[in-house]
């Protein structure tokens, strides 16, 4: 549709993609800051379920506009820095934390026929984006001339580097299958096989598992531990910068649970098959829309669950959790799914 | 050349200094400490105390007895009742008093109320320590019931005076007892809870077990004691076989065990709070009717002498000397903090560890600064 509309502007295929391009990140952007912030009211009140407190209520009805306040006061709070940080790198680190996860947006498919770009290196050039985060974290340490933030950053880099690896060969395991790195055809895929998480349930554990390490969320939030670190990385940060820092890492949260619906949970695909509408119509699209958002919302509640019962894991013991339990797994799972991939289909 | 300057100049080229404190989310109060680390490798820690410094030993000898009790309640904040009665021990000492039957019943119970919302303090903060941030808020919640029970009968919740010389403040009503007892049926429940959220959580024995280690032989060389003391094998409690208050006519245990790390302290503080429980529901049922205050006369003046008084706080022995002149006012007075010989022993366990793993010592500890500073 907006391709369309784009067609319809101009005659130049650069400047269609221009506006087409234009178009669509401004949709993902208000879309998704709608719901980082639906995210982070739900995070409050979800730890206020689970701590028997009644979180945000005195904003708007049932604290609703909480969320826009807290916005305003931080993009109107007075921007304190002390004078040796390295500036430019110092306000290029929340820009790139923001801006990582959510290029990597692009390539998922939220519904048949919502995405912005289906191209076939889909999945590469997801992981090569969320690979790319970890330079805002370690830039932020690094600029910020402040300890805790550079211990907060190395934690990081390592952190990440290292969950990377046992996410990637857990993902291994499903393109024997599905045998394409197009986020798109994956679905397609799941369409006539059945879900991922089916026939891959270690994949999905062990992905599930570093995904929410890779977004440096509790019980791996060693990067912002605020119980040694003060903040982390973004001690530092005030007013409009901490937010973004906050606005990329919810983002992350939402490209981590995105990813895993689509690969191993079946995209927009219903449960059972389960098909009222006629394929390619705009009802089909929206009940589409809706059971990718229900499956998004599970995984996020389980992420939520996680940081408000865990205890934080120490740094070592951290690694050898990825080095020596994760990894090994991940290779025995990706050799067996090899094996079975290759009787099954010759 | 001030302290840190030392400090650093003593660095090797691969060590960097770096200040935890005063204002920190995890010193628990006005600490600062001075933490010498190669990577995240502790080298080195250097305690900075004196923030919370108030005089009290002092202010105490410029007020009359029965004005010092205040200054008491101040020093370790979570277990007000327990100073205040280590002080009001002392000076019944100093002045040959005998305390009321019915008063001291009500001294164990509100003691030991104390010691459970101290150590549930301990444990929500020490979750937030390990990161367990859900055991925080559990941990408030059932000390918030304790708090009320003690307003009830002292009417504050966290500097309570309650306990005097001779007795105790004013009798206790029905509505405490009522509370008391509905606490008695819920705790233990919630305990059992405190298990399955933090207790069993294989991380969280990865965080505390082996970490923190202390030989027995260092802790009586620092002068450890308490729940710290005990993690290590010796079942040491000056409730048992104790002369203060009538705990020998109560059956309880002493809890103790062989883990001398950070799950040890805490397995000694959760059985503690269990055998706390027992000692009220037992103290409640033989309160009896009786007076609470002795006759004594109006102004207190003790003869000339000393005395030293040792009870047991909820976090460690608790002493107070006092001496006087025969006049109405303490000529000296000093207490015996437990924090303060606590702490003093963290940069001998914390040496060699993480920087994650001091934090989770240094909430293991339990220190109050207002009990180190004094």
């Amino acid at each position: 549709m907006i391709q369309k509309f784009a067609e319809s502007l101009s005659t130049q295929p650069y400047i269609q993609s221009l506006i087409y391009g234009a178009i669509c990140s401004t949709l993902i952007l208000g879309v998704s800051a709608l719901c980082v912030m639906s995210l982070i009211f739900l995070e409050r009140k979800v730890s206020a379920w689970m701590q028997s407190r009644l979180g945000p209520n005195r904003v708007g009805p049932r604290g609703l506009l909480q969320m826009i306040a807290d916005g305003i006061k931080l993009i109107r709070k007075e921007d304190i820095v002390h004078d040796q940080i390295m500036k430019f790198l110092f306000n290029l680190a929340p820009c790139i934390a923001v801006a990582a996860p959510f290029a990597a947006f692009a390539t998922v498919p939220f519904a048949d026929g919502v995405q912005v770009v289906d191209f076939q290196l889909g999945i590469i050039y997801v992981f090569a984006l969320t690979g790319f985060s970890v330079v805002g974290i370690l830039i932020a340490g690094y600029a910020s001339v402040n300890r805790y933030s550079l211990l907060g950053a190395l934690r990081a880099t390592a952190q990440m580097i290292s969950y990377e690896i046992p996410m990637i060969i857990a993902l291994l395991g499903v393109l024997c299958f599905t045998e394409t790195l197009s986020l798109r055809e994956t679905v397609l895929y799941q369409q006539t096989h059945g879900w991922n998480i089916l026939y891959a349930p270690v994949s999905f554990i062990i992905f599930f598992i570093a995904a929410t390490a890779e977004c440096n969320r509790a019980p791996f939030d060693l990067v912002e531990a605020e119980s040694e670190l003060v903040a982390g990385f973004h001690t530092e940060y005030a007013g409009i910068k901490f937010a973004m820092f906050f606005f990329g890492e919810y983002i992350a949260m939402m490209l981590a649970c995105s990813l895993t619906v689509v690969i191993f949970m079946g995209g927009w695909l219903a449960p059972f098959g389960f098909l009222p509408f006629e394929v390619g119509s705009i009802l089909y699209t929206v009940w589409g829309l809706g059971w990718f958002a229900a499956k998004v919302a599970l995984l996020l509640f389980t992420m939520m669950w996680f940081r408000w019962t865990f205890p934080r894991l120490r740094i070592d013991q951290l690694m050898v959790f990825c080095w020596k339990v994760l990894i090994p797994i991940s290779m025995v799972n990706l050799l067996i799914m090899a094996v079975i991939s290759a009787l099954i289909k010759g | 050349m001030n302290f840190e300057e030392k400090l650093a100049s003593q660095l090797k080229p691969e060590e960097y200094l770096i200040n935890i404190g005063p204002q920190h989310p995890s010193t628990h109060g006005v600490l600062r400490l001075l933490v010498t680390l190669e990577g995240e490798i502790i080298k080195n820690v250097e305690p900075d105390i004196g923030y919370l410094h108030r005089c009290f030993e002092k202010i105490c000898e410029n007020r009359t007895y029965p004005m010092g009790i205040p200054m008491t309640d101040r020093m370790d904040y979570l277990g007000a009742m327990l100073n205040n009665l280590g002080y009001a021990l002392a000076a019944e000492k100093l002045g040959e008093i005998e305390v009321p039957v019915r008063s001291q019943w009500i001294r164990i119970i509100v003691c030991e109320l104390n010691r459970i919302a101290s150590h549930l303090l301990w444990l929500a903060a020490f979750g937030a320590d390990t990161g367990a941030l859900t055991m925080f808020m559990f941990g408030l919640r059932e000390r918030e019931l304790v708090l009320d029970i003690l307003e009830q009968a002292s009417g504050s919740r966290l500097t309570y005076g309650y306990i005097r010389i001779g007795g105790v403040a004013r009798d206790v009503d029905k509505t405490f007892i009522k509370k008391t007892n509905e606490f008695i049926k819920l705790f233990p429940a919630k305990l059992k809870e405190y298990e399955t959220l933090l207790g069993g959580n294989p991380i969280f024995h990865e965080r505390t077990k082996n970490v923190g280690t202390m030989s027995r032989e260092t802790a009586l060389s620092f002068g450890v004691t308490g729940p710290m003391l005990r993690s290590t094998g010796l079942a040491q409690d000056l409730r048992k076989n104790c002369s203060y208050l009538p705990y020998d006519q109560l059956d309880f245990e002493v809890a103790s065990n062989n883990h001398p790390d950070c799950y040890g302290r805490y397995l000694v503080r959760m059985k503690e709070m269990g055998e706390s429980l027992k000692i009220v529901e037992q103290a409640l049922e033989k309160l009896q009717d009786g007076e609470i205050m002795p006759k004594m006369k109006p102004i207190f003046k003790p003869k000339k002498g000393e005395a030293y008084v040792k009870i047991e706080a909820p976090r460690g022995q608790f002493g107070v000397y006092m001496e006087s002149d025969g006049k109405n006012k303490p000529h000296r007075v000093k207490f015996r903090a437990p924090s303060f010989s606590n702490l003093s022993v963290i940069n001998t366990i914390a040496k060699g560890g993480l920087v994650a793993d001091l934090i989770v010592i240094l909430g293991s500890i339990d220190i109050v600064l207002g009990d180190v500073d004094r």
